[in-house]
Formats: C-alpha cells, sequence, structure tokens
C-alpha cells in the first residue's frame, strides 16, 4: 500500500522537462538551416560529408555502448550533434572516407574513453577535427569553392576518394577568406562574409543563419547567452584596438567576427554544456580566452584559423576556472572563510 | 608432504623466469617502464626492431655482471656501479651500431646514449640481477629484453604501417596512399601506445 501512494527520492522534486535528449534535439534543430544552407552553397558534396560525419559518430556510439554492455545512448541525440559539428568544420569536398573516420575517432576519443556523455573533457567534434587535421592536413586545408553551377549534378572525385586512398582534387581550390588575409593580403568584404558567399568549411560560411540559431536556443533557455556573448565581444575588442593601432596591417573587427569559425565556434562549440564551466563569471572568463585567443592565433600565429585550438584549450582549464570562482555561500560576508 | 605449500609460494621454474617478461610482466605494456624510446623511435618498424634489440642487448650483459658482482659491490655505491656498467654496453652498443650502419645511428640518435637512464635495465638490475643468480639473471634479461623488442615492434609496426603505409620500408598498400601523417608526429605514439595498452588490458583481464 505505502509503496503506491509514496514515491521516495532524492531532491529536486519538481522538474521543468528539459532533459537532455530535448535539448540535444533543439540543437539539432537550429544546426539544421546551417547545414541546408551549406548544402545550397556548396552542394551534395557537402550533404554527403556531413551525412557521413554524423553516420561515423553515431555507429561509433553504438558500437562502444554494445561492446561496454550498456544500453545504446545514440536516441539522446549527442552522437547526431557531434556528427553534424564535425562536418560543418570540414572543407565541402573532403573525403568521405576521412570524415567517418572522423565521426568515429571525435566519439571514441573524445567522448567514450572518458566515459560517455557528460565526463567529456573537450568537445568531441573538436577533437575529431583536430585529429583529422594532424592525419591529414592536406585534405582539410584543400577549400572548394562556393556556389559553383555544377554542385547539384556532379560530385567531386576527391569526396568519393577510396578508403586509405588519397583523394584527388579536379576544381582549383578557392583560397578562404582568412587564408586569403593572412597570405595574400587581400581584405574580403564583410557583406560577402555574412551571407557565406564565399569558400570555407561547410559550416562556417552564413554567419547570419549560425545567429537565428543561437537566438533561437537562447530563447528557449537551452544554451548560456553569456559564452557567445563573451566570445564574440572579447574577439570584436582585440581586433578592434588592433585595428585603431594599425588599420594597414590588422583588418577591421568586423571582418573578424564574420570570417572563419568564430560565428559557428562560438555558438555551437564553445556552448557545450559539459566541457564549459558552470558559474557566470565562469562563462565570461572561459569565453573571453577563447575570443583572444583565435585573434591571437589569426594574427600572430602560423595558421591562418584558430577556434578550434582556442576552445579546446579553454575546454582544457573550464575546471579549473570554476575552481577560481567560487560562489559566495549564503549568509557569509566575501571576508568569512568559508569552513 | 603433510604441509601444502600455499598457491603463491609454488616454485618459479625457469621458463617462468623467460615467459614472465614475453607477457603477464611485459616491460612497456605492463610495468610501463622505459616510456621515452618506447614513444620517441617506434617510429618506424625498423627503428623499433634496431632500438629493441639493442637495449635488449644491454639488458642482457649488464644483468650477467650485476649478478657476477652481486656479492662485492657494497650496498651504498649499488646504484653508481650500476650505471657505470651500463653505460659501458651502452658505449660498446653505441659503436657497434655506428658501425653496422650509419644511417641508422643517426635515425636513432641520442635515444642510443640515452639507454643508460632506461629505467627498464636499472630496475632489472635493482630488483632481479642483483638478487639471483646469474643463470636466472640471463632467463630474466632475454625475457624482459625480447618483451621490450615485441612491444617496441608492435608500435613501430601501427605506425609505419599508417604514417608511411609500408612495413620495414617495403610498400604494403597500392600507390596512392593516404599517409596518416600524425602517426609519425610523437601525437601518434602516445595515440598508439594507449591503443595497444587498452588491446593488451582487455587480453590479460580477460584471461584472469
Amino acid at each position: 500500500m505505502l509503496k503506491k501512494t509514496l514515491h521516495i527520492s532524492s531532491s529536486p522534486h519538481i522538474f521543468k522537462g528539459h532533459t537532455t535528449d530535448q535539448i540535444m534535439k533543439n540543437v539539432v534543430w537550429a544546426l539544421l538551416p546551417v547545414v541546408f544552407y551549406s548544402v545550397y552553397a556548396f552542394g551534395w558534396n557537402a550533404l554527403l560529408v556531413i551525412a557521413t560525419a554524423t553516420l561515423g559518430s553515431v555507429i561509433t556510439e553504438h558500437v562502444l555502448c554494445r561492446l561496454s554492455k550498456k544500453e545504446t545512448t545514440i536516441a539522446d541525440y549527442s552522437a547526431v550533434i557531434t556528427g553534424i559539428l564535425l562536418g560543418l568544420t570540414l572543407p565541402p569536398a573532403f573525403p568521405l572516407w576521412m570524415a567517418f573516420v572522423g565521426g568515429a575517432l571525435g566519439i571514441a576519443l573524445g567522448k567514450y574513453i572518458f566515459g560517455g556523455l557528460g565526463y567529456n573533457v573537450f568537445n568531441p567534434a573538436l577533437v575529431a577535427r583536430a585529429v583529422l587535421q594532424a592525419a591529414f592536413p592536406v585534405a582539410i586545408t584543400t577549400w572548394h569553392p562556393a556556389f559553383l553551377p555544377d554542385r547539384f549534378s556532379e560530385v567531386a572525385s576527391s569526396v568519393l576518394a577510396l578508403p586509405l586512398m588519397q583523394p584527388q582534387y579536379d576544381v582549383i581550390s578557392g583560397a578562404t577568406p582568412l587564408s586569403a588575409f593572412k597570405f595574400e593580403g587581400y581584405t574580403t568584404p564583410a557583406s560577402e562574409l555574412a551571407f557565406g558567399l564565399v569558400s570555407g568549411s561547410a559550416g562556417e560560411t552564413c554567419a547570419v543563419i549560425i545567429i537565428l540559431g543561437g537566438i533561437y536556443l537562447i530563447a528557449r533557455n537551452m544554451m548560456n547567452w553569456r559564452i557567445p556573448a563573451a566570445v564574440l565581444l572579447s574577439a570584436f575588442l582585440l581586433s578592434g584596438a588592433l585595428y585603431l593601432v594599425n588599420s594597414e596591417l590588422y583588418p577591421s573587427p568586423v571582418f573578424m567576427l564574420f570570417s572563419g569559425g568564430l560565428m559557428l565556434g562560438a555558438v555551437f562549440m564553445a556552448t557545450d554544456m559539459v566541457s564549459s564551466p558552470i558559474t557566470p563569471l565562469g562563462l565570461w572568463i572561459y569565453g573571453a580566452i577563447i575570443g583572444v585567443l583565435t585573434i591571437v592565433i589569426r594574427v600572430w600565429g602560423g595558421l591562418p584559423e584558430g577556434v578550434m585550438y582556442s576552445i579546446l584549450l579553454a575546454n582544457a582549464i573550464s575546471p579549473q576556472i570554476d575552481r577560481l570562482i567560487k560562489n559566495r555561500v549564503y549568509g557569509t560576508t566575501p571576508k568569512m572563510k568559508a569552513v | 608432504m603433510t604441509n601444502n605449500p600455499p598457491p603463491s609460494a609454488k616454485k618459479i621454474t625457469s621458463t617462468d623466469e623467460f615467459i614472465k617478461g614475453l607477457w603477464r610482466d611485459n616491460p612497456v605494456f605492463v610495468q610501463v617502464l622505459g616510456m621515452c624510446p618506447v614513444l620517441a623511435v617506434s617510429n618506424t618498424a625498423e627503428n623499433a626492431l634496431a632500438m629493441g634489440l639493442a637495449t635488449a642487448f644491454v639488458l642482457l650483459m649488464s644483468n650477467i655482471l650485476v649478478s657476477l658482482l652481486r656479492n662485492f659491490v657494497p650496498k651504498q655505491v649499488r646504484i653508481a656501479s650500476y650505471i657505470l656498467i651500463i653505460a659501458t654496453f651502452v658505449t660498446v652498443t653505441d659503436y657497434a651500431i655506428q658501425a653496422i650502419s650509419v644511417e641508422l645511428h643517426k635515425a636513432l640518435g641520442a635515444f642510443i646514449s640515452l639507454i643508460v637512464v632506461n629505467c627498464l635495465i636499472l630496475s632489472r638490475a635493482e630488483a632481479f640481477a642483483s638478487k639471483n643468480t646469474v643463470s636466472k639473471s640471463v632467463l630474466d634479461a632475454l625475457g624482459m629484453g625480447l618483451g621490450f623488442t615485441f612491444a617496441l615492434l608492435c608500435l613501430g609496426a601501427v605506425r609505419e604501417l599508417l604514417g608511411n603505409g609500408s612495413l620495414f620500408g617495403l610498400a604494403v598498400f597500392p600507390e596512392g596512399f593516404q599517409s596518416w601523417i600524425v602517426m609519425i608526429l610523437p601525437a601518434g605514439g602516445f595515440f598508439t601506445l594507449a591503443a595497444w595498452l587498452l588491446v593488451i588490458n582487455a587480453l590479460q583481464t580477460k584471461k584472469a
């Protein structure tokens, strides 16, 4: 009798209904327009690369769960997000087998080795991209031009390269705005950047759609607005200061914000709930570290783009950020020592 | 006999002394000793084999000498004398490799001289050779040395296969193979070592 009327559980007792898979599902909804736009810009190539990366991560998640005799966790959509995000960071004409390997490695090395969702130190999609960048440095920096006339009738031969084989490129790759700036000193106009009329990774093109996706998630209270705000603000302030010092040597802050993967990174990658800090002030510090490091790598580093490494570095120190910032215990003054 | 000895006091045969270094107490996969050469010179199978054999040779000779001198070396200066003995054989190996192949000597670089401070060799001298007879020390050194070589080969083969598409310099994959640059870089050494540790651990815990 008692068992039927009394349900014994620990707090919290009132739920608001945001479960992991609901949030993840909404992130997928927010990402879909970005995927659609990149398919519109790059054709079947981008669709195949994103789909394969997603397939790689979902299959790996399923297999690893089965191997460790746990219930499969592919239904919580987190592996899908890892796959889509990885696909969006890859060049549109990336070989499919490499995208599959990347998706698998992201889940295995980035997430499952730490114990699965909720335990990963780094953003799995970025771990996958970092490994791919170290393993295949040529393929991952060979960019495909956007809006080719035959993008919906043909698939690039590099995409269909046989497994373990080198891709053959049939289209002369276009330089990304960042590499054009870094190596040729050419600054792409901001209006082209904002609407993604340039070459680059599948998902680093249309900043406007990414921002809209971010606003949707923030409005539904499924993403902390402080992270993208801190990333973009710090990047804007640092590059703005540099631009004021010497406007010939350094690009305008608007160019910095809208080029490369900064928008995608700030909205969808840095905001990974597991690998970011939990305190509000910690989030600001975390975001500022990402923004500043990105500009530092872009301006003074050897690579044209630095979003990936700066997010991974900030992921690594986010537990330390939380330890530095201790919330005041209710009922004490800042001078009182916590007992 | 009325009093059976407890199972842990089972007599250790000479085969056990040899086998333990190969599998159960493998210096790399189980004891995780001597990581510096394991990670640094396992980028190709050839380098790995040469490094493994050089270490095995030094280990064998130093184990013999330490075991012979175990009753004469005062306890206070034992580590210094071990190092002296090891350094002698490392010098011999260094010159021998230089005489056999200058290219190999260049590829292995400073890591030949660094065998002196390989903790595997020092640990066998301290933990085994200085307490056991010469014949047992020889078996121990052979087992440990071959186990070390085996482990280095495991790493070197995987890294060369993925990083270069070849094995012992012979091409395995057809023309146009996409090499995984990361596998030849130091990061690849860590990845491969971790993967092998995972495999060996899984195999050993399954048996136990």
